[in-house]
């Protein structure tokens, strides 16, 4: 009987211990998707774990594009979410707004700084200060390549641009389409990012993606640039406008195409068929981008908050996003890789691993630049401009010495 | 005793005016409200969320110098001259042969009138995979043994703007034929039994009587057709995704995609009041004739 009574009180202490700091996180995202789902799944529990509880508050569509609208009525009316699944150039624009919080308290704690590569920790922070948690890493450029449809044909994986234009003829004769693509802006966006990476080199990326140098946004090699992604279009088959990026990969999966430049997300469709890395499909860097990685980081903003328990529940969360333990258990699901460098890599296949390398071996060299694609890079306005006069560019016969002044004047226009 | 009556007269008088005045301000706030509010954004810098800094006409003049804003107004001028044409003229002849009092008239009629039931979103994904060269109606025709047969619309930049055409008439046309019919029933017919006994033709009877006694139908048809074509968003998104490059798209995809995702409000609320100016400019015209008309 006492020893119920004591039971019973001291259960009653714990509950009141972890009433009196447990606070609710209302966490906004996009995830809604099997692997995603289930990614999201894990980062829930271990915030309930913590004694803190999780306001799930999905937007599913338009990759991210529906809770962007809703997050902006949301803080407009004054009730943002604790937490924002948000990218790139938006996080800063809502924190010149002056929505988010300081998480500086977390981050210097957990030692965010060294464990971050610096273009990296540029993006989450503004004027100095944390605002927001990445997640995870997707390597853009990377060439997925069906080496079965190689060997058919009789042809090698391309290196170089050069190459993989020339390949084109060979993989047609056998009856494969060479590149699996689908016609929408953001995949026109994601070729031509890999091609003007890989041709112009990191520098001339950064200087025409990132600071708008108009100079650069007009130069002989701009127009070059152009002339290879045009060609790169009797590589496709006719019937790519509209076609969804995953169908474009399914094609590569069944052999009908040969090979796709895509996101490291196109894994997931590869292994969701059961194919193995390395004998049914190969993950290469895109031609000419070896040593180069375009990154595309999913992060968390943080909103400010009024109420303290709220506050110290998304300080909670902030901490276990950056924690060893989500980073793998998450990145596993999703298919990415862990944001925090110095991660146990046994767990991970070996696309993964490659890219793991790649990400810290060329955030030393000044190799690892943002994706303009996929809006790490410029913001959503000047993105908008640039896939615009990309997309257009590659869907009519305007010339290449055409688009780069047209390039150049959109992005003007768009400041 | 009087004073309760007097009061209760008030309460009558005014009891339509208590009435009508939530759904009033309803519509003076949430719609003309909300027009002037787009206005004066389109006059400022905004760029995520409205922020009251006045640029004069900058936005409009950037819309104007921008290329698919202009490909987009050509768009709509095509799409929407073509739609409303096509559309009465199918339901103008539908509505004629089913008046010609057939059997199961009410069965065809439903038929024909069911695509209205259906949303654009629906429409435009069912025509978006009959329309698709390598699963759709080439592909069938192909199989047939017409191997040159090439219906390619939907991914050829120059004509997709047509695919949109063929996915609204198919939707709409049948409501346009239910317009009509109402009012060829209403037609009287002792005005067709007279022409005949003068010796009209039926085609003649049709031209110089019926139709233009149809005449306020038209102009329903036609009002409701092209605000329709002005505000198509949902077809575009689902049949082509704007694409191929940004050819299909029309000024309200151009409109949401500025103000909503890329943070250009002050250009979104331009373009917005642009195509609030395109309908102004069919509809007051309209109104002008038809309260002229009235007072006649």
């Amino acid at each position: 009987m006492n020893k119920t009574k004591a039971a019973i009180a001291g259960l009653a202490l714990a509950v009141s211990a972890v009433v009196a700091n447990a606070g609710e996180v209302e966490v906004l995202h996009y995830w809604t998707s099997g692997g995603e789902a289930k990614s999201v799944a894990v980062l829930k529990d271990l915030l309930t774990q913590e004694g803190h509880s999780w306001k799930d508050f999905a937007v599913a569509g338009g990759a991210g594009e529906a809770a962007m609208t809703v997050l902006k009525s949301r803080a407009v009316s004054g009730n943002p979410p604790a937490a924002a699944q948000m990218k790139g150039l938006d996080i800063q624009e809502w924190a010149d707004l002056g929505f988010l919080a300081d998480l500086d308290g977390v981050a210097n704690k957990a030692g965010w700084d060294e464990l971050l590569p610096k273009v990296v920790s540029d993006i989450m922070k503004f004027e100095g200060k944390y605002v927001a948690v990445p997640v995870n890493v997707h390597r853009v450029n990377w060439l997925w390549a069906n080496p079965a449809a190689f060997a058919k044909a009789g042809a090698e994986i391309p290196t170089t641009w050069d190459e993989m234009i020339a390949v084109g003829p060979k993989l047609k004769a056998a009856g494969i389409i060479p590149l699996a693509h689908g016609g929408q802006a953001w995949q026109d966006a994601t070729l031509f990012e890999a091609i003007a990476l890989g041709m112009g080199g990191s520098e001339f990326y950064n200087k025409a993606f990132v600071t708008h140098d108009d100079a650069t946004l007009r130069s002989a090699k701009m127009v070059e640039i152009f002339k290879t992604f045009k060609a790169t279009r009797d590589l496709i088959d006719a019937d790519s406008p509209g076609r969804d990026w995953n169908i474009a990969t399914s094609m590569v999966i069944n052999g009908t195409a040969a090979m796709q430049i895509m996101g490291d997300w196109a894994k997931g469709e590869f292994t969701a068929a059961g194919k193995v890395p390395g004998t049914d499909f190969i993950c290469a860097p895109a031609p000419q981008t070896e040593h180069q990685y375009t990154f595309n980081i999913d992060s968390f903003a943080m909103f400010g908050l009024d109420s303290d328990d709220s506050k110290v529940a998304q300080e909670t969360l902030a901490r276990l996003i950056m924690e060893p333990k989500f980073q793998e258990a998450f990145n596993l699901n999703k298919g990415s890789i862990p944001v925090r460098q110095g991660m146990n890599e046994t767990p991970f296949d070996s696309c993964a691993k490659a890219s793991m390398a790649s990400f810290s071996s060329t955030a030393k060299t000044g190799d690892l630049v943002p994706s303009f694609a996929h809006g790490m890079a410029t913001t959503s306005s000047a993105l908008g401009a640039i896939s615009d006069v990309i997309t257009n560019f590659y869907n009519s016969d305007q010339s290449a010495d055409e688009v780069v002044v047209k390039l150049a004047n959109a992005v003007k226009a768009s400041m | 005793m009087a004073n309760q009556r007097r009061f209760t007269d008030m309460l009558a008088d005014s009891m339509p005016k208590l009435v009508l005045a939530p759904s009033f301000l309803i519509v003076m706030v949430c719609i003309y409200g909300y027009i002037l509010w787009t206005v004066a954004l389109s006059f400022t810098k905004s760029r995520m969320l409205p922020q009251w800094k006045f640029v004069g006409f900058d936005q409009y003049n950037k819309l104007l110098n921008n290329d698919r804003w202009a490909v987009s107004s050509e768009n709509l001028v095509v799409f929407g001259g073509l739609f409303i044409i096509i559309c009465l003229v199918i339901g103008i002849g539908m509505a004629i042969l089913l008046d010609q009092k057939i059997r199961q008239e009410g069965l065809l009629r439903t038929i024909y009138l069911y695509p209205m039931a259906i949303s654009f979103i629906v429409t435009g994904t069912a025509w978006k995979w009959l329309l698709n060269p390598s699963m759709g109606i080439q592909k069938i025709v192909r199989e047939w043994g017409f191997e040159d047969f090439t219906f390619d619309w939907l991914v050829n930049s120059e004509m997709v703007v047509f695919c949109l055409v063929i996915a609204a008439v198919w939707q709409s046309s049948g409501f346009v034929m239910a317009l009509f019919l109402a009012g060829l029933r209403g037609v009287d017919s002792e005005m067709i039994k007279a022409a005949q006994l003068d010796g009209a033709s039926m085609p003649t009877i049709y031209r110089r009587i019926i139709l233009p006694t149809l005449k306020p139908v038209f102009f329903s048809a036609f009002v409701i057709l092209s605000h329709i074509a002005i505000k198509s968003f949902d077809l575009v998104t689902a049949l082509t995704g704007g694409g191929p490059g940004y050819s299909s798209d029309l000024p309200a995809n151009f409109m949401y995609a500025h103000a909503f995702t890329r943070s250009q409000m002050g250009l979104g609320a331009a373009s917005g009041v642009m195509m609030l100016g395109g309908v102004l400019a069919i509809l007051i015209p309209y109104l002008y004739s038809e309260l002229r008309g009235k007072k006649q």
